[in-house]
This record gives structure tokens, sequence and C-alpha cells, in this order.
């Protein structure tokens, strides 16, 4: 989130797409409901007419994977009807930069296409820039090749009949939705969007979230209260595992893998540390070296030093073109390149996409170790319905796991707020939580590496590792310390010591940081900020429902990002009611400013939007891989043949694989003629594996559901509560139907599709509730995070003759 | 003071953690449950279920309408259950002066099936429930002993939208009473159900038929138990007009 939980109550018009908030994220509803109070208006853009939609003032029934045709319409709308926010997009984001003359886009191909490779050559994309590698700008947007020029030709085509015929909505149902949200276009009213899983499983997931960033920029709505982009994070801690590095992409705090091809740090840091492309920009991510010496010295200690490259050379590195997403790593293990290894807290069998590849793959390894609360599909995957277990070669171990009420340690909410949670009761005898079995497992592995020696032993025996976890110390180490006594500008500070911020932390080992974004929670001994519960507040921060001194956020405890933007270039609020930041008697009141530099317009401003290049709000972004502009594509599998306005069906370049098991249905494939679109729900976590332990909650959701509309059910001779079997190209699952006006039939390009949705939380190891719906689910994934179209498939549904699944 | 409780159905998500918080706190035990085409589960409250969220989804004015009824006892101000139950058996259904509770009590257990089902209907909203093992009769306690100790019902206390509220009559009532006026803004059908006769008042946003078949009592509730008596019909009335 750009913002945090309760702000969303701020907002004027509230846009959930991509989610089932109320479902999904309970607690977001409070807020909403209180905007809904003060008159917001609600709308909810969804296939499925959910409990979110039932409280919702507005709902649109959407085919799945159309978002970018639906967003892309909308900000067509706004630019073709003049509802942007103009002072705010000339000051704030790049509408004036001159892109360079190699761009083009021609039906819906980007240029720089190498259709061999199968990508993009991106630097055909590249900002004009001057003698001194500064962009070029034209303020008076005469130029054809200012990023405005070519974002509102691009969305051109994206009219309300082109949006209609494609995403399935109304074009009178669209002009409605777009009316409310280009309505926030002025300075005091704030549109907020929120989203989660319906946005980023899709082969342009990335590319669905740009439109909103696009959105809210031309509407100014990043950077105030009740604005911003609001991703949905919640149980499963992904704000922390994001932040600490949970997939393999990333270091903590999002600083890159590093690359075969970068084997120095200097290599490292030259590859991914940018240069200003405006005198005013900030530039933050130029203190990358500062980051990752500090990560690196709190990672190897004492033997992290300039002459041991920080320890550099002992990180692994990956091939730039290695994906190492689970996808391609079941995809090795199922192509037998994998010998073992450890599953904690995950359910793959259960949870990844073609779920019966996943099993056969995991019939592969050698041995595995796997950590959970209950026995899952994935621990008990050996002894699966039509597997005999004598043959499956595979060792298991499986370690009790503590379950999270029975450890303590912190979170990071969606708002970034890292919070303390205690022990609520003390774990049984010889269950571990994660943290103690990782660290007493490494404690092993160095021992042996010391005793026994063995290939690069460094990475290992150098490890600053602790006898035994302690969430407490792990969070100090996360915030850092100075590893010297260091004297900076006249200031002493002493080895040891807690460091304020990262603004601190240096490139010469002086300073140890795990983590720099969460550096500046703990900087007194024994008083870590994330522990605070003080509501204290001015009235300003009262009003927007900001408590500064409750708990601490990342970064530096600013509460809302971006807020610089929500300045004039003068320093004061859009909407002075609502403000979040203002320049008063020479400082900085509200939140916590991003960057403390005086307002645009006084000498040393700089612009808001700090970890550009430019320092401006890119409406146009040349890094992602599948092109500067969103695009709307097909998913890859498709109810039609023919994209409504382009030539190009699906993304040119999502990720695919070969295997005999990854079959695709063709577009319109007659055997599978309805879109199937798959969810979690309030009752059940994830994939289950938890709450259908839990008795009262499987009294309350018992048994795997497809919902579809009373149309198709007439069509299938299909009845509510039937057993019926869904089929894919893929897989066949047993469910019961679910048959409600809540589905509908939609008309795309003027005929009827259907779409059938179904949760994944069920699977065999709890008798009788259904198995796997990721049985059915495609193996496809976004370019750039390689994450899986769960969203959308095809399949085909039938009355079932007996059942045995959900018997 | 009497206590009540505001349910404003305008604000349910239908989470069902009211559903869930009444199980835990009350130690209830899960019944084995089938999915059989809507969300509602157990299909009906019963001896395990105190609280149940109710789906009724419909199509009004050509439009998508889903209606969550977080159904519970209303704790009667003047509960018919008690006055039947009181004459077959004295102390099996009692009510608290202080709070307006409505109680089941270990009496319960010495009532006859036959004793039960004339409870039950006279019910106007079709609450009480009776647990064939233990012959114990079932129902909403207010969470008496967390009401009682400072706390709020678990049901009220696990809402995370505003829709479940308990506090003083009198302020329950001022609540639902500005609520009703903001709602009927947009919808203007909406109501609150029975508020001068029940502690549990619900805010409808529509016609109540939507929602459940006993949302609200068919007929206005009696007023005092000498009008009810009066009221009953059959053996069962003269046997309680006898007693009377």
């Amino acid at each position: 989130m750009t913002q945090h939980w309760i702000d969303i109550k701020n907002a004027d018009v509230v846009l959930i797409i991509g989610s089932n908030a109320a479902e999904h994220h309970p607690i977001s509803f409070r807020w909403v409901t209180k905007a809904k109070d003060n008159g917001a208006v609600v709308i909810h853009v969804d296939p499925k007419f959910s409990r979110t939609s039932a409280r919702a003032d507005i709902h649109a029934h959407l085919r799945p994977g159309t978002d970018i045709a639906f967003m892309g319409g909308l900000i067509h709308y706004v630019l073709s009807n003049k509802k942007y926010f103009k002072e705010y997009v000339d000051a704030y984001t790049n509408a004036a930069h001159l892109v360079g003359e190699k761009y083009a886009f021609n039906d819906g191909l980007f240029s720089g296409w190498n259709a061999d490779k199968r990508a993009y050559d991106r630097s055909q994309w590249a900002f004009e820039l001057d003698e001194n590698k500064q962009v070029k700008k034209d303020p008076t947007y005469k130029n054809p090749r200012c990023v405005i020029n070519l974002l509102e030709k691009h969305y051109e085509r994206y009219n309300l009949k082109n949006v209609a015929t494609t995403t399935g909505i109304p074009e009178k149902e669209l002009e409605v939705i777009y009316g409310h949200y280009a309505s926030t276009g002025i300075r005091d009213r704030a549109g907020t969007i929120m989203y989660a899983l319906g946005w980023t499983q899709h082969t342009y997931g990335v590319q669905i979230i740009r439109t909103s960033g696009i959105l809210q920029l031309l509407l100014g709505n990043i950077g105030v209260a009740g604005g911003g982009v609001n991703a949905l994070r919640g149980e499963p801690n992904v704000q922390g595992s994001t932040d600490h590095c949970l997939l393999y992409h990333i270091l903590p705090g999002y600083n890159p893998m590093p690359f075969s091809t970068q084997p120095t740090l200097a290599d490292y840091n030259k590859a991914n540390t940018p240069l200003a492309t405006d005198p005013k920009s900030a530039n933050w991510w130029g203190n990358r070296p500062k980051y990752m010496a500090s990560m690196l010295k709190a990672w190897f200690g004492d033997a992290a030093t300039p002459e041991s490259d920080f320890g550099y050379g002992w990180l692994p590195k990956a091939d730039p073109s290695d994906d190492f997403s689970y996808m391609y790593m079941f995809d090795r293990a199922y192509k037998g390149q994998m010998k073992g290894g450890f599953i904690l807290g995950l359910n793959p069998a259960q949870s990844v996409p073609n779920s019966n590849k996943v099993r056969k793959a995991l019939d592969n390894f050698d041995w595995l170790i796997m950590m959970e609360l209950h026995h899952s599909e994935t621990t008990d995957n050996w002894r699966r319905p039509g597997v005999d277990p004598k043959k499956v070669k595979t060792e298991c171990f499986l370690v009790p796991s503590a379950h999270r009420l029975e450890r303590e340690g912190t979170i990071s909410n969606s708002g970034r707020w890292q919070m303390w949670h205690n022990k609520a009761i003390q774990e049984p005898k010889g269950v571990k939580s994660f943290g103690d079995f990782h660290v007493e497992l490494m404690n092993k592995v160095i021992e042996l590496y010391k005793k026994d020696g063995g290939t690069l032993p460094e990475p290992i025996v150098n490890l600053d590792w602790p006898q035994k976890f302690d969430a407490d110390t792990q969070a100090k180490k996360n915030n850092g310390y100075y590893t010297k006594d260091v004297t900076v500008k006249d200031k002493q500070f002493k080895k040891g010591q807690l460091i304020a911020g990262f603004a601190n932390l240096a490139d010469d080992g002086s300073t140890a940081s795990a983590n720099w974004l969460y550096c500046g929670g703990y900087v007194e001994d024994g008083k870590p900020l994330y522990k605070r519960r003080d509501l204290t507040q001015t009235a300003e921060q009262a009003a927007i429902g900001l408590f500064p001194n409750f708990s601490w956020c990342w970064p530096v405890n600013r509460r809302i990002l971006y807020n610089r933007a929500g300045v004039d270039p003068d320093g004061n609020p859009w909407n002075p009611a609502k403000m979040v930041i203002a320049w008063k008697d020479g400082k900085w009141v509200g939140d916590v400013p991003d960057g403390a530099w005086p307002p645009m317009s006084q000498e040393g401003g700089k612009n808001p939007f700090i970890m550009t290049q430019s320092g401006m709000s890119q409406l146009y972004g040349p890094g992602r891989l599948d092109g500067p502009f969103p695009e709307h594509y097909e998913p890859v599998e498709t109810p039609i043949t023919q994209h409504p306005f382009s030539k190009q069906l699906s993304s040119p370049v999502y990720k695919f694989f070969d295997s005999d098991l990854d079959k695709l249905a063709k577009p319109a494939d007659a055997a599978f003629p309805i879109v199937l679109t798959t969810y979690s729900m309030t009752e059940h976590w994830c994939g289950g594996g938890e709450t259908r332990n839990v008795p009262n909650l499987l009294e309350a959701e018992p048994q795997l559901y497809v919902e579809m509309s009373q149309e198709l059910a007439k069509e299938k001779g299909i009845k509510n509560g039937d057993g019926v079997i869904v089929e894919s190209i893929r897989g066949r699952v047993e469910a019961i139907a679910m048959v409600t006006v809540r589905m509908k039939p939609l008309t795309v390009q003027g005929k009827t599709v259907h779409v059938v949705g179904m949760p994944f939380c069920f699977g065999w190891t709890t008798k009788g509730c259904g198995d796997s719906t990721n049985r059915l689910t495609v193996g496809v994934g976004d370019p750039n995070t390689s994450i899986p179209e769960y969203k959308a498939c095809l399949v085909n549904v039938k009355k079932a003759d007996k059942l045995t699944e959900l018997a | 003071m009497p206590k009540s409780f505001f349910i404003d159905t305008s604000k349910c998500t239908a989470c069902r953690g009211c559903q869930l918080a009444c199980k835990e706190w009350n130690a209830l035990d899960a019944n084995a449950t089938k999915q059989v085409g809507t969300h509602q589960n157990p299909p009906d409250l019963n001896a395990n279920n105190y609280k149940l969220v109710r789906f009724n989804e419909h199509v009004i004015d050509g439009k998508v309408r889903w209606f969550f009824f977080p159904d519970q006892c209303r704790h009667c101000l003047t509960p018919p259950c008690k006055i039947v139950a009181d004459s077959i058996k004295e102390g099996a259904i009692t009510q608290d002066e202080k709070t307006g509770a409505v109680l089941f009590t270990a009496e319960t257990k010495g009532l006859t099936k036959d004793d039960f089902q004339s409870i039950r209907e006279s019910c106007p909203y079709d609450i009480p429930r009776r647990n064939e093992a233990t012959g114990l009769m079932a129902k909403c306690t207010m969470c008496f002993e967390r009401i009682t100790n400072g706390m709020l019902p678990a049901c009220v206390k696990v809402c995370p939208t505003g829709t479940m509220n308990f506090g003083e009559r009198e302020a329950m009532l001022e609540l639902a009473n500005k609520r009703l006026a903001e709602v009927k803004k947009t919808f203007p059908r909406a109501s609150l159900a029975n508020p001068d006769d029940v502690s549990v008042i619900f805010l409808l946003q529509d016609d109540p038929k939507y929602y459940h078949s006993s949302a609200v009592a068919e007929a206005p509730a009696p007023l005092d138990r000498k009008a009810f008596l009066a009221k009953l019909v059959g053996p069962f009335g003269r046997l309680a007009r006898e007693l009377s």
C-alpha cells in the first residue's frame, strides 16, 4: 500500500478491482464502511458478485483477465474528457518528458520486438537525453513525443465500445463508473484503488497494476489522503515476506539478485545504481551501495571487509536468463533435475497451478524435508489417491511447526507497519518455530563445514550466525548498528550503537543493517518503536486517521508514500481539509515527508518521486519486459480468437513450459468453452491446509463448489447443489454446483461467454471436501514476475454421475 | 440498566466472524455439514449454533441484491418463550432483570420434546433449539458471563465493520434511529425490526421478507403476559390460561 488501512476512510470514491476485499481482507471493510458513512461511492468491478459487491454502491461483472481494457478505458475517459488534474500532472509526472524516436507501438507490439528471442530490445523505449544525460522535456506538450501525447494516443483505441465488447461490461455501466472515478481529478477529492491477487495473477499482472499507477497520477491521487494504489496484503504476511525477500529475485530491501555477469560488488553496484536524469532528482537508489555493504556486513560480520569485497563473492549469482520461481522449480523437478529440498509452510501440491504436474514432480525427489502444522497434500503426496506408496521413492521428513500464535516476532501489515506480536500459548514439546529450525539447522551445517571442510565453505563458515533464534535480536539486526566507533559530521557513534535511520548507513563497512528499509524502527536498546501503542496525534493527523506514534512503519515512519506530491510546488496541501503534510514556517508538518528538502518551488527543493531517476512519477515506464504502457492482451486461455482492437491476441512475452503435462486449450476451444476464475474465501486460509483442520471453519465452508449462472446451469441441465465435474485440458475436478444470480453470462464480441468461479482451498487430506482446484489451472506466467495466471483459464462443466472426491 | 444489541445489516459483509466467535466462546461442537449450493452453513440454527448468518439473494428491479442476516435470539422485552415455559416449569427460562437477557437454564432439561415444541412455536423468530442428546434447550445467552464482567458479547467484539453493536438500550435505540434515517435516504424501504419489543434490534435495508422468513414478528409482539396468553389458542392456550 502507498497508504495504510485507516486511510481508506478518507476516500471519496473507492474502486475495488482485482480484489474481493470484504471476503479476503475483512478488516479493510471497516474503513470502506467508514468511507461510505462519509458519503463515498464504492465501486466493485469483478467477475463475481461477491460479499464485497453486496456492500458496494455499484458492481460490474468483468470478464476475467480484461482489467487492462477496463482501466485503459478509464484512462482514455479521463484524458479525452480532460478530467485529469493538470497542475499535478504538470508538476509531478513525466508527462512532459520526451520519448526517444525509436519508441513505437504498432497493432499490439511495441518497437524492439525480436520474434526469435521472444523478447523486446528495451533500449528502444528510452527517453531522449541531452548532452548532460538529463531527460529532455517540453512543458508545453506541443512535441508529439511528449509522454502525455503518446499516452493519449496509446489509449485512443480504448473507447467505450471496444472496452464493452472486451470486458462484457455494457457501455452505459462503464460510463457511470468512469464518471464517478474521474470526479476525483480535482484538488479536494480523492479516489483509492484496492486490489489484490485478482490483479497480479495474470500473464500481464504487472501491467494491470501499472494502469492504476497511471490513472492515479493523472487524477492527482498519489500522495494524498484517501488516494493511492493499495495492494491488500493480509495474514500470509506478504508485505513482510517481500520486504525481506521471500522470493528469489531480490535480496532484502528490494535490492536485485546478483547476476553472474556482476562478479564483484563494484560490478553489482554499477549495474544497479542509477544516475539522476533531472537536476532536481533525489535519485534515492543512488544510495544502493550503502545498503548493500551494510547488508553484507550484517550477514558476514567481521569477515565482511573491503579486502573480502564484503563477502559479495560468496553470494550465489543467477544467470540473467535464470528463473527460480516456483513454476520453474517444479518444472525442473518434473524433469528430474532436482534431488531434494525443503518445503516449509507451503503446500505446492495444492496451491501451485497445474497441480497434477506438481504432484508428479514431487515424486521425483529422493528426499524432502517439510515443516507443517498439519498433514497436507504436499506432506502426504506419496500416498495421494491413485498412487501406490510403495512405488514412490521419496524419503519424507515431516517436522512439526509452531503455529504463529505459538511464537513471537514482528509482522508487517499492508500499510508497512512493523508490529510486534507476543507468543499467545506455549508450543507443544518437540515443536519448533521456523526461526528455531533454521538457526539450529544452519549451526549444524556450519559445524560440519568447520569440521570436515567442503567446496566453497566461506559463505557458510563466515556467516554472522546466532547460537539461538531470537526475534527481537534479529529485528535489531534488521535495523542495524555501527560496527566500530565512528565520527560523522562531528557526531560520535559507538560500536554496537543502533542506527537512527537509513540516511546514516555507509558503504565502508562501518554500519551493518540486514534490511535498510527497517532501519529506524529500533533505535534505542530495549525500546523498539514497533512496540509503540501510543495514540497521540495532532489535529491535522486526527483529521485523516494518521497515528504516527502507534507501531512504526517503513520508510522512516512515513505513513503515506510520495506525500510531497500531496502538496503544490509551494508546499500547500492540495486539499487542506485532509492534508497529509504542509510546509509551515520553514518546516514540514503532518506526516514524515518524502525527504526533508524544502518545497519544489524553493531553492534546494527536490522532485517528489524520489525512487525514480528523474524524481518524476512515470506515466511512461520503460523498465518492464512487456512494454512501457500497459496494453490489453487476452489470457493465454481465452474464449475469443481475435483481440478486439489489435492483431496481438495474448502477451508476446508470457512465460510458459513445454512438458507433456503443460497442455494449453486453444483460443475459443470448443471442448472448453467456459472461463474459470479461482479465488480464496473468508473461511479458509489460502490452500486451506490449516483451516480445514479447524472444525468450526469446515462447518461453515465444508466442500468445494463451483459458482455458476442460472443460464449456464440451465444449458447444462445442472441444478443448485448437484455434483458436477469441471474439466480443463489439464485435469478434472469434482465440485458442488452453486447456481446463483451472482454469476452472469457476459456478451463478448457479440457472443455469450459463461464464467464460473471456484475456491482453491479444498484438498484430499480432509476427507470428503474435494480436491485441488489447481488441477485445472494453467502453468503460464507474467514475464516480469512469473506469477501464474490463476485468474483465467478454460474449462467445461457437466453434471456428475457419481462423486468420489466429495463422497 | 437494560442492554440491547443493534445489528446494522447495511454494514454486514457476512464474514461470519460473529457466527464463529459465538461457537468459540460458547465452546460449541462443530456440526458435520455439506455444501448444498449456498454459503449459508450450517443450514439453520441448532443446539451448536446460537448465531447464524443467513444468506439470501434476489434480483430486485433488475439488480442483484444479496442480503445477510446474522440471526440470533432477540431477547424479547416480554419473552413469549418464558411465558410458555413458566406455565410448564418455572425457572426453565429466566430473564435477567438488570440486563434483560433471556436465558435457557439447566432446568430446560426437564422439558419434554412436546414442551420444547410449544416453546419454539411461541417464538415469533423461531429461535429455540434443543440438544437431543442432553435434552437441554439452546440459544444465544447474550454472552451473559462476558457482559456481566464488563466485556462485549463475543459476536460484537469480533465484528470488523460495525454491524454488531451492544450497549445500553437507550444508546442502541438512538444509534439505530440515526442509522435508519441515514440508510433510508438510499433505501426508502429500510426499517428497524420490532424495535419496541426486542433487545436485539435489526436494521434492514429492504423488505424483511428478503432477509429471512422470521426476520420480524408476523404480528406485533404482545404487550404483556396477560395479553399474550389471551392470544394463545388450542389446547395449549387453554392450559396456559388455566395455569396463569
